[in-house]
């Protein structure tokens, strides 16, 4: 059975369709890549998934149970299984990397100090950093500071990591140091990864599975050789990186001179 | 055209209703989790930092306002009370003015330009980058863990801050009053302690505090929380809130003063400061 679950989801703002009758079945312990461009709706399908964003039709599952539904408070149960990597990070600016990572184990647990530091401490190590607990989070760099909230997202020890552009504003080494890690999370917690990303290197490295999604549709789903292959012109496109007619045609039509 | 108006006024309108639903939500979502929590530790531990921002921080600005407005009243009646003689009452005019309405009022009004424009930033800054929606998927409730702590440190400090207030303008009053203008102390401490400042007066303008601290703290968390994208955005709740604060202050100093007018001439009848 699929853990989370997409059942014809539509989700408009103002005007703008961003999704429009998405289906969609994650399985458990699995890494799935949503593919697609940027202001495609991606991120707006991952807010869906947590409940944070709810979908104007449609409906969406988690583990058997619909919770597109849900009032706050029972949503909030049920998001301590979930981490959420967020584009920017989102770590709390007033609060050092230490009292970040424990921010939800002192909400969410009885635990007492000693057993929260030997936590904090050990997903610190988990992504690869030390001696970092005391600084604030202005005084990091990108890299680390996407590291530090992966480490406050996997605190709870969650059943599901959704990473949203885990990748953007890196450079090419710091991307792939987070893409090790996604893998590395993935085998060593055995939980469900959900990617979403434009990165395409990032994305055949890291998937079992890769949708993508397009004016509010998903018009591709298969694996990462499925999708080098793929005779869709969109997504070869996209995969091959190359704008099309239609993106170009407005430098076309203004002369630089 | 005439089409055009009436769509424009509607549309103008129902968003105006709908904001102000909103508005009302958010409040009975704080009270609610105001209540709930009142009674955890956890509550009163983010209280804290939340006292010194709001309370420690605006003693300095308060004070200077409140002791330089007890001055001005000074200097500004004085002539005119010394032309018909009655330079010595002058202590009832400017306490009562005081601790009726200059104290509790320009408090309120620097407490929502000081602490209401910096709730607003703060929340607007967290809702812009993401860190209100990172506590909602860590399980928290961000009205629960960010607005009751600074609802709550308005509401109680602005009461203190209005007597610290209120002080410091009954001092200004007599510096310029007694040593400057050389109106007998004795007479001077007389009617300002007999001429209509009684305990009703003072403790008016203290019962006020709570409402317009009330009012600063839920209208600049809710501006802070419902902020627009980007630095614009952020400005703009800023200023916002400072705007529907003031207003706010200054209709519930109204809706005081008429029912507080009407309660005391109910129980004690029209007494003249001059009788």
């Amino acid at each position: 059975m699929s853990l989370i679950e997409f059942r014809k989801v539509s989700k408009q703002f103002g005007r703008q369709v961003v999704l429009n009758g998405v289906d969609l079945n994650i399985d458990e312990g699995k890494c799935i890549v949503i593919l697609g461009a940027s202001g495609s709706g991606k991120s707006v399908m991952l807010k869906h998934m947590v409940g944070l964003l709810r979908p104007d039709s449609g409906e969406v599952w988690y583990d058997g149970q619909r919770i597109d539904n849900l009032p706050e408070k029972k949503l909030s149960e049920l998001r301590t299984q979930f981490g959420f990597l967020f584009q920017m990070g989102a770590l709390f600016d007033s609060m050092n990397v230490f009292d970040n990572v424990a921010f939800p184990i002192v909400q969410h647990t009885d635990k007492n100090p000693e057993e929260i530091r030997e936590i904090v401490e050990q997903k610190l190590r988990m992504v690869g950093l030390r001696d970092v607990d005391k600084k604030m989070p202005a005084e990091l760099s990108g890299g680390q500071r996407k590291r530090v909230a992966l480490a406050r997202a996997i605190a709870l020890d969650p059943r599901v990591i959704v990473y949203d552009e885990p990748t953007t504003g890196l450079d090419p080494i710091r991307s792939d140091v987070i893409n090790h890690l996604i893998i590395k999370l993935q085998r060593e917690l055995k939980v469900t990864s959900v990617v979403v990303t434009h990165d395409m290197h990032s994305a055949l490295k890291v998937a079992d599975r890769i949708v993508m999604l397009h004016e509010g549709k998903l018009i591709f789903d298969g694996t990462a050789e499925d999708i080098r292959n793929s005779d869709d012109p969109i997504v070869q496109r996209f995969v091959n990186g190359e704008a099309g007619d239609e993106e170009l045609a407005g430098l076309r039509e203004t002369p630089m001179k | 055209m005439a089409f055009e108006i009436v769509e424009r006024v509607g549309g103008q309108t129902t968003d105006l209703i709908a904001g102000f639903g909103d508005f009302c939500t958010f409040a009975g979502r704080t009270f609610t989790w105001l209540f709930a929590g009142a009674f955890r530790a956890r509550t009163w531990r983010l209280l804290l930092p939340q006292f010194y921002e709001v309370g420690v921080r605006s003693v300095p600005v308060v004070g200077v306002v409140g002791a330089f407005i007890g001055m001005v009243m000074a200097v500004e009646t004085y002539s005119q009370f010394a032309a018909i003689g009655q330079e010595s009452r002058l202590g009832s005019i400017i306490n009562l003015s005081v601790v009726k309405q200059i104290g509790p009022v320009l408090a309120a009004v620097m407490l929502a330009g000081r602490v209401g424009g910096a709730l607003a930033a703060e929340l607007g800054t967290m809702r812009v980058t993401e860190q209100i929606d990172a506590m909602r998927v860590m399980g928290s409730d961000p009205i629960q863990y960010l607005v009751v702590p600074r609802f709550l440190a308005c509401v109680l400090l602005t009461p203190i801050l209005t007597a610290y207030s209120d002080v410091l303008g009954i001092a200004g009053g007599w510096l310029i009053s007694v040593p400057f203008f050389h109106i007998p102390n004795n007479a001077y401490l007389y009617y300002s302690t007999h001429g209509g400042v009684d305990t009703w007066q003072v403790m008016e303008g203290i019962i006020k505090g709570f409402f317009f601290g009330g009012a600063i703290g839920l209208i600049s968390c809710y501006k802070g929380f419902h902020s627009g994208a980007g630095a614009s955005g952020v400005g703009r709740a800023c200023t916002e809130s400072f705007v529907a604060s003031f207003i706010a202050i200054i209709i519930i100093n109204f809706v005081f003063a008429d029912v507080s007018k009407d309660l005391y001439v109910a129980i004690w009848g029209n007494r003249s400061i001059f009788g």
